[in-house]
């Protein structure tokens, strides 16, 4: 299994047509705490094909990152429990292979990388050891040697100049954009079908985020690794995925093509993030426009759009009804109940803070 | 500008250098290095090399057979023959004191060796893994705790019966509760670093995660208590001993040659008290000197 990834596809454009890799059905991630539910991840559904990049883009806490760690199952139990739904790899539901199998999955074909390079790797251990770790694990057929050999190699991969000699260092030696390269050449050391990387850039320096995003891309168009971008910085997905789902209160609000998403957005809360975006073109000295008030607390959510105590759209049905999730273009969801009259109006009304 | 210039002192480059350690390149440098900055610690350091060279090369260095009696030496102040005198069955007391440091450093290091490890495994199985396990172990170690060393090793040696193996295992059951609650309380605060919930990602199992994971980071706590325990262990040793209830006739320990002497000789032959007593306050001031160098080093919230 393992040589088969790397050939199957660095050959594949990363087309449309290109078969789901992995698929997420109705995920229901819950966790049963004293003040009640939290529906942490509800009936969350996305796939995706071979080579493909898709953002998953939200404020903080509304369920990218638990996504992220339903998918690889280990979301904190207690308190949190996966209460439904499916996640595929390549036809394989994960939520119901036991614990052992589920850790030669981890790792070896959904990889991740978290946000913190200074505490997501261990101090005490060397950056060579620590990516010989995960091929020790799952690519048993190695020898200590070629192990040894492959670290170096992935080292060389992401571009760390002195492979041999870095490998040997510890993380404290290293600048945090090398770390966060070390941690990249970890998660693909085992050829991985798919990478979650959780907030790769957001604690680095920006002009560390640039290089990092486009080392992920670069890699991802040789290896032909799917790559989950989790992030809240909707420049990063402009410039990096191909799909975006637009993530609030732990369901999915939008999703769509990256550029129809940038060109219509067709819920308030994504016009809400784009409008939090400095634009440098833009003469108008006016403030950023900022969504008001706060994510509502997850085991308290509205009877209606979560959205609506936060949106200048809202009317009383959106504050009585769930809006339904559904197609308004091809390719194009939106759960609003005024997607129509923001697919309509070219210029939509104003958000709170415009103009 | 002209403040400014007051203000600038002149700057010897290689004296700044020297003094943060930039020419400091291999570890014996590098030793150096921190030697001079921990002069007590060097002390200790040394007191302590000496002590396990003369454990090492005891034959070499004790000019009698320790056990062996010899009637018409009984009693004989130093000089002579018998550097250091010789006890009332004629064994020569340099001799015993030579071989005694056999003694205390088998029992300090092991002793010390066997707590540690075992508190470690009980500390890292507490903390990790928590649960009823936790409750149930910190319970038993607040009742440990709350005994004094030498009453709990007291114990331990009088239901074991003195022998070496029993003394040793007397004395390290009680450094058991430190050295996992230290451990426990680092596990509980690294368990929750992200290179643990990486590690996870990347698939590895739990037992895997704790031991290469969380263990190495929660010793260097550890390793300043494990230094200072070893002092702690060799008096404790001492002090079974002089109690009758450590190492039995006719090997020598500092602590029963002590108790052996005490009473009857201290006044007709005082250097059979002086100098195993000097042996023992050596050894301890040593490990301590050094046990606070090693905690001055490794750990930085000790640092000024």
């Amino acid at each position: 299994m393992p040589g088969e990834t790397a050939t199957l596809a660095a050959t594949e454009p990363a087309a449309k047509a290109a078969p789901a890799v992995l698929e997420v059905e109705g995920l229901k991630t819950w966790f049963f705490t004293r003040g009640g539910i939290v529906r942490a991840v509800d009936d969350v559904s996305f796939s995706l094909s071979e080579g493909e990049t898709l953002a998953i883009v939200g404020e903080s806490g509304c369920g990218k990152s638990i996504t992220a760690l339903s998918i690889l199952g280990l979301v904190p139990s207690p308190p949190g429990r996966i209460v439904g739904g499916a996640v595929r790899l390549r036809g394989t539901d994960l939520l119901r292979v036991d614990e052992e199998a589920m850790r030669r999955v981890r790792g070896n074909e959904i990889s991740m990388i978290f946000q913190e390079p200074m505490t997501s790797l261990n101090p005490v251990l060397t950056i060579g050891a620590q990516i010989e770790e995960a091929l020790t694990l799952h690519q048993t057929a190695l020898s200590r040697a070629e192990v040894r050999a492959r670290a170096v190699e992935m080292l060389q991969l992401v571009r760390i100049p002195e492979p041999e000699r870095r490998a040997k260092e510890y993380p404290h030696q290293l600048s945090g954009g090398m770390r966060q390269r070390a941690m990249i050449a970890m998660a693909l050391s085992c050829n991985p079908r798919v990478l979650i990387a959780d907030e790769p850039t957001t604690a680095l320096d920006v002009t560390i985020q640039a290089q990092i995003l486009e080392l992920i891309l670069d890699l991802q168009r040789r290896l032909g690794t799917a790559v989950i971008l989790i992030t809240h910085d909707l420049g990063v997905v402009a410039e990096t995925a191909q799909r975006v789902i637009v993530m609030y209160a732990g369901r999915k609000v939008e999703e769509a093509e990256v550029f129809a998403l940038f060109e219509q957005p067709l819920h308030p809360y994504t016009r809400g993030l784009m409008g939090s975006i400095p634009h440098l073109v833009d003469e108008t000295t006016e403030r950023l426009a900022e969504i008001p008030g706060m994510v509502p607390a997850l085991n308290a959510l509205p009877p209606g759009c979560a959205f609506a105590p936060r949106c200048t759209m809202a009317t009383d049905r959106c504050r009585a009804e769930m809006p339904p999730y559904r197609e308004w273009q091809a390719g194009h969801f939106s759960a609003c109940w005024h997607a129509e009259a923001l697919m309509t109006g070219r210029s939509p009304p104003p958000l709170a803070g415009e103009g | 500008m002209a403040t400014m210039r007051t203000l600038v002192q002149p700057v010897d480059h290689a004296v700044e250098l020297s003094r943060a350690g930039a020419n400091v390149t291999g570890s014996g440098s590098a030793l150096l290095h921190l030697a001079g900055r921990h002069p007590l610690g060097l002390i200790g350091l040394v007191i302590v090399v000496v002590f396990v060279l003369v454990a090492a090369f005891a034959p070499l260095l004790a000019t009698h057979d320790p056990l062996a009696t010899n009637a018409a030496t009984s009693l004989a102040a130093p000089g002579g023959q018998h550097m250091l005198g010789a006890d009332f069955m004629g064994r020569d007391l340099w001799s015993r004191i030579i071989y005694g440091a056999r003694i205390s450093l088998a029992v300090g290091i092991a002793s010390t060796v066997v707590g540690c490890v075992i508190g470690a495994a009980v500390g890292l199985v507490s903390g990790y893994w928590g649960g009823w396990v936790d409750l149930v172990v910190q319970r038993v170690n607040d009742v440990l705790q709350a005994l004094p060393l030498l009453v709990l090793a007291l114990v331990m040696a009088a239901s074991l019966g003195p022998s070496l193996t029993n003394t040793i295992i007397a004395i390290s059951i009680p450094v058991v509760p430190h050295v996992a609650r230290v451990i426990r309380a680092s596990t509980l605060s690294v368990r929750e670093m992200p290179f643990v919930e990486a590690a996870r990602a990347e698939g590895m199992g739990e037992l895997q995660i704790a031991l290469r994971h969380v263990l190495p980071n929660t010793l260097a706590p550890v390793i300043v208590l494990a230094t200072a325990q070893l002092g702690s262990a060799i008096l404790t040793e001492a002090s079974l001993s002089f109690l009758g209830l450590g190492i039995p006739e006719p090997y020598p320990s500092w602590g029963r040659m002590l108790s052996e002497s005490a009473a009857e000789y201290v006044r007709t032959a005082p250097w059979l008290v002086i100098f195993p007593g000097l042996a023992i306050s050596l050894v301890i001031f040593g490990t301590n000197l050094l046990g606070d160098a090693v905690r001055d080093v490794l750990d930085p919230r000790e640092r000024s």
